[in-house]
């Protein structure tokens, strides 16, 4: 776990300098390499315009927008409990996650609270969409390395936790399931048993990946010092979730502003790690998924009774005012800056996506890397297409 | 909304968030329009167009909002083309008025059609502050913040195509999601949403009961 | 091994019979198993079930991948140099089916029997770089461009390993005819131990090692396996490749890893020959290829273990790999066999 040395930094410089000289004397030209829209690497359609000088990258530029769909235009024609089907759709692995930032702004403008028993079911299935979406994480990255055994694991355990999220909610990838003021149902008799052998199973899995890849000197070899982001550069790009804190900023929306979640009613910890290098990135969600499996266990021994609404309206009218909540998603910080004029349909809603920013960084991290390195960086950004075009 | 309370018990005032304020108005001085404080939670404020650059270097560097969170932009316009919610239970519930609406620029109020704003956040003092800024009706152009968070740079780049703003100083101010041959800036509220306008939307008509109770009582 | 024929042929004339029986009696029944066994096993440890439809367990799972790729269009890029385009995949097969002309299978079934046969298969079998490099330059594709200087870059530096670790095996065995290795191997003895003969894994251990990890980077195998690395080159040389091209790409690899399997058993694990019985046994003219496949399937499950299991190099952490560590190590194995073999 140490930090790029300056000497290493100089050493890299220095290669960079050398290299330069050579290809004034050689006169090389360079190449346009495109990635995507449809490669591998981007699991799903984005496109990176790469210059390349031998395998070295001189130039990334991403394109985004081959699946923006509009979704804060078409959220302004919407009433308030249908915007959570359309923003369902922006992370489809976490899906619930979505929803939440949303119902909590129209909550706060409408000045109501979800009762307890809601607060901790949401608590639940945000964590469980977490656990579900980190592991394919898990398993993509080592697919990007070149490991293909990982994300077949990952499938399998991770259809664990959506068939859990189905139980409740009735859909595995886009559950729809909060209202504001509650939730939509309650959970069904015999589910906390069941996701408590769950997460037996997840803690496995997290064990097996650690093994086999945390361990493996190809994996560290290729991942540490890779993509290196400096928090500075982190907190200006506005990076947020597990790629802020690989970069070791200790900040944590469900620590430091857990509002309608009941995150500061549970004993966790925030993971952190001071390289801020893919290995970073992939060691620090690998943490996370096992800390949501501990804020798990206590969540479903917590559950308490009562109603799962509160008393709201029939027809739901926002009154008027702004309201701007955001909550850590699994991709990290996700926000809704919500407009009211007081009525039915929001009169804007801006949907800060945490992909966005974390691909926005792209172009400045990908300068100097070889072409392999290109693909290690974006999967361990872990960037969702949805999320990113919206 | 007998039994509901209200979101985390607000305080009357709250402290460190009008400090927040009380700093950047030292700073900025006159610049500083107007300020906005949600007690416990949450703070605008709007400065003057031209010191939105100076707003963003003094929140960053004097107010330690290191964190760039986004930068969008909002048309006040009232949509010229309603609500495009034709069923007959959305007007019902809201009869067409038929009066103009008013254009009324939200919490911290505003001169212009379109303004700007951005969130930053810090990391060590967990709060976070939105600052506004009118953009000017006839230029509509703005300083840029690429210069003080590179993430500025693609939502710049987003505001630019969806409404038509420009950004004096931004290194490469292309459309980032629409196609290069595209017309028009879709967040604009005059631009149809020509989909709904072609065929009706069937409206809210997935109100549904509360669990558990009686159909028009909701509720515990 | 069909020299009692009822009916007088030519040579030539038998040497068409040879290798339709060949082909039929041995390559596709092998080709079946090997490939059934290596789906299987990757299946489970992958935790899926594997090829199941085709057949009882999916042992026609081959033939019914053949069958799919013969019906698809065999594309051509319009920018393609359509002479090499064509040609590439063949040089990649040809060059992996002549390796396995000099393996002996048992004491009279051969194909070839060639006094320097190790040279010849390590000779041959570095053809295929050829017919790579012809793919990915006429593909006119970047990515297999890349993919195409990637594998050439990457096969060059690991023949040196690959050679100077059948060197150590050679110098041991005193003759580079691959019958005589096996031989060697049947008819030595550790310590005056000769019960199991003297398998050249125990004595040449790091030349075995050595000779893996080369030919895994020779298959372009996982974790060595830039050249087509999928996640990033699409599928490097192969990109552009439809239809039955394709299909010999597809075989190639296995085939190919089929002959470097064959190679190494023949030069680590005694070949053909089975301790307690004789070398001129005829028996073992049949048992010899059953011994020998086997062999080939437990050096092949290495490999394909290996595969599933890690992770890809970069390709300048590959080269330092080659350069820094394996040749050296190879050159400090040939020395010490050379110097034990004087002193023994």
């Amino acid at each position: 776990m140490t930090a790029v040395t300056e000497r290493q930094q100089l050493a890299y410089i220095a290669n960079q300098a050398a290299d330069m000289r050579v290809n004034v004397e050689l006169e090389t030209e360079g190449m346009t390499l495109n990635i995507g829209p449809q490669h591998p690497a981007t699991h799903g359609t984005l496109r990176i315009i790469v210059k390349l000088d031998g395998e070295q990258v001189v130039a990334a530029d991403p394109v985004p927008g081959y699946m923006h769909r509009g979704y804060e235009k078409l959220a302004e024609v919407r009433t308030y409990p249908q915007v959570t089907t359309l923003v369902n759709r922006i992370d489809w692995l976490g899906s619930f996650a979505n929803e939440v930032p949303f119902i909590l702004a129209a909550e706060r403008l409408m000045e109501v609270e979800a009762p307890p028993r809601a607060q901790w079911i949401r608590t639940i299935l945000f964590e469980l969409s977490r656990i579900g979406n980190i592991a394919l994480f898990l398993g993509d990255m080592a697919v990007q390395l070149g490991a293909v055994t990982p994300v077949f694991y990952a499938f399998r355990d991770r259809e664990y936790v959506l068939n859990q999220i189905e139980a409740i909610t009735g859909g595995r990838f886009h559950p729809n399931f909060d209202r504001i003021g509650g939730l939509k149902d309650d959970i069904p008799k015999g589910w906390v048993a069941e996701t408590k052998g769950v997460l037996t199973k997840m803690r496995a899995f997290c064990d097996e990946l650690d093994e086999l890849l945390v361990g493996n000197e190809i994996f560290t070899a290729r991942t540490r010092g890779v993509g290196v982001i400096p928090p500075e550069v982190g907190l200006s790009y506005g990076l947020s979730g597990a790629n802020l804190r690989a970069s070791g900023i200790d900040w944590d929306h469900r620590r430091d502003s857990p509002c309608g979640l009941v995150y500061d009613k549970l004993d966790w910890k925030v993971w952190t790690h001071p390289d801020g290098d893919s290995f970073a990135r992939y060691w620090v969600r690998l943490q996370e998924t096992r800390e949501a499996i501990l804020m798990l266990e206590q969540l479903l021994d917590g559950i308490p009774s009562g109603p799962i609404m509160a008393k709201v309206p029939r027809i739901i009218k926002v009154p008027a005012g702004e309201a701007y909540v955001a909550t850590e998603n699994p991709l990290g910080e996700m926000g809704y800056y919500v407009v009211s004029k007081g009525d039915l349909v929001p009169f804007r809603v801006k949907i800060r996506s945490a992909s966005f920013n974390n691909i926005s960084i792209v172009p400045w991290v990908l300068r100097g890397v070889y072409v392999p390195d290109v693909i290690t960086i974006l999967a361990s950004l872990y960037f969702i297409l949805g999320d990113i075009d919206r | 909304m007998s039994s509901t309370e209200v979101t985390e018990t607000a305080p009357a005032s709250d402290e460190r968030r009008d400090a927040l304020v009380a700093r950047l108005g030292e700073e900025l001085g006159d610049a500083l329009i107007a300020g906005h404080v949600d007690a416990g939670r949450d703070v605008w404020v709007r400065v003057a167009t031209a010191a939105w650059e100076d707003a963003g270097r003094v929140a960053r560097d004097v107010l330690g909002l290191r964190y760039f969170g986004f930068l969008s932009a909002i048309d006040w316009l009232p949509s010229p083309y309603g609500r495009s919610l034709d069923a007959a239970i959305d007007l019902e519930a809201e009869p067409a008025s038929g009066e103009v609406e008013q254009m009324e620029q939200g919490v911290t109020g505003g001169e212009t059609r379109f303004q700007v704003f951005a969130r930053l956040h810090s990391v060590t003092e967990h709060i976070g502050l939105t600052l506004k800024v009118d953009v000017p009706n006839d230029t509509l152009a703005l300083a840029t913040w690429t210069r003080l968070f590179g993430g500025a740079n693609w939502h710049e780049r987003e505001v630019f195509e969806m409404f038509g703003i420009s950004f004096e100083g931004h290194p490469s101010l292309r459309k980032l999601y629409l196609p290069g041959d595209f017309e028009g800036h879709p967040l604009r509220k005059d631009f149809p949403l020509l989909s709904r306008m072609v065929k009706p939307w069937p409206g809210i008509v997935d109100v549904e009961g509360m669990p558990g109770v009686a159909d028009d009582e909701g509720g515990e | 091994m069909i020299t009692q024929l009822a009916v007088e042929l030519a040579y030539w004339q038998q040497s068409i019979l040879r290798s339709v029986g060949v082909i039929a009696a041995v390559l596709l029944p092998a080709g079946t198993i090997v490939y059934l066994f290596l789906f299987k096993m990757m299946s489970f440890m992958q935790s899926r079930l594997g090829p199941n439809e085709a057949g009882p367990y999916g042992s026609m799972q081959l033939l019914a991948e053949v069958g799919k790729f013969l019906q698809k269009e065999d594309l051509i890029p319009d920018g393609a140099d359509r002479r090499v385009f064509t040609w590439a995949p063949i040089v990649v097969v040809a060059s992996t089916f002549v390796t396995y002309v000099v393996v002996p299978f048992g004491p009279d079934a051969w194909f070839a029997q060639i006094p320097t046969g190790i040279y010849f298969a390590l000779a041959v079998s570095s053809l295929s770089v050829i017919g790579v490099l012809m793919a990915g330059w006429s593909s006119a594709n970047k990515y297999s461009l890349m993919g195409g200087l990637r594998a050439a870059g990457q096969l060059i530096a690991y023949e040196l390993p690959l050679v100077l670790a059948a060197l150590g095996v050679v110098i041991q065995a005193g003759t580079m005819d691959m019958q005589g290795i096996v031989a060697a191997q049947r008819t030595g003895e550790i310590f005056g131990f000769g019960g199991i003969g003297n398998p050249f894994i125990l004595t040449q251990f790091v030349g075995f090692m050595i000779f893996l990890i080369a030919m895994q980077a020779e298959l372009t195998q996982p974790p060595f396996d830039m050249p087509v690395a999928e996640s990033e080159l699409v599928a490097g040389y192969m990109t552009e490749y439809s239809g039955f091209r394709f299909l010999l790409f597809f075989i190639g690899e296995y085939a190919t890893a089929g002959a470097f399997s064959a190679i190494a058993a023949t030069l680590f694990l005694g070949g053909w020959a089975l301790p307690g019985l004789d070398l001129d046994n005829n028996l073992m003219n049949v048992l010899g290829p059953v011994v020998l496949l086997v062999k080939i399937l437990l050096i092949m499950f290495l490999v394909m273990w290996f595969r599933v299991t890690y992770p890809r190099f970069r390709e300048d952490q590959l080269q330092i790999f080659a350069w820094k560590y394996l040749i050296p190590l190879s050159l400090v194995n040939i020395t010490a066999t050379a110097v034990l073999k004087v002193v023994f």
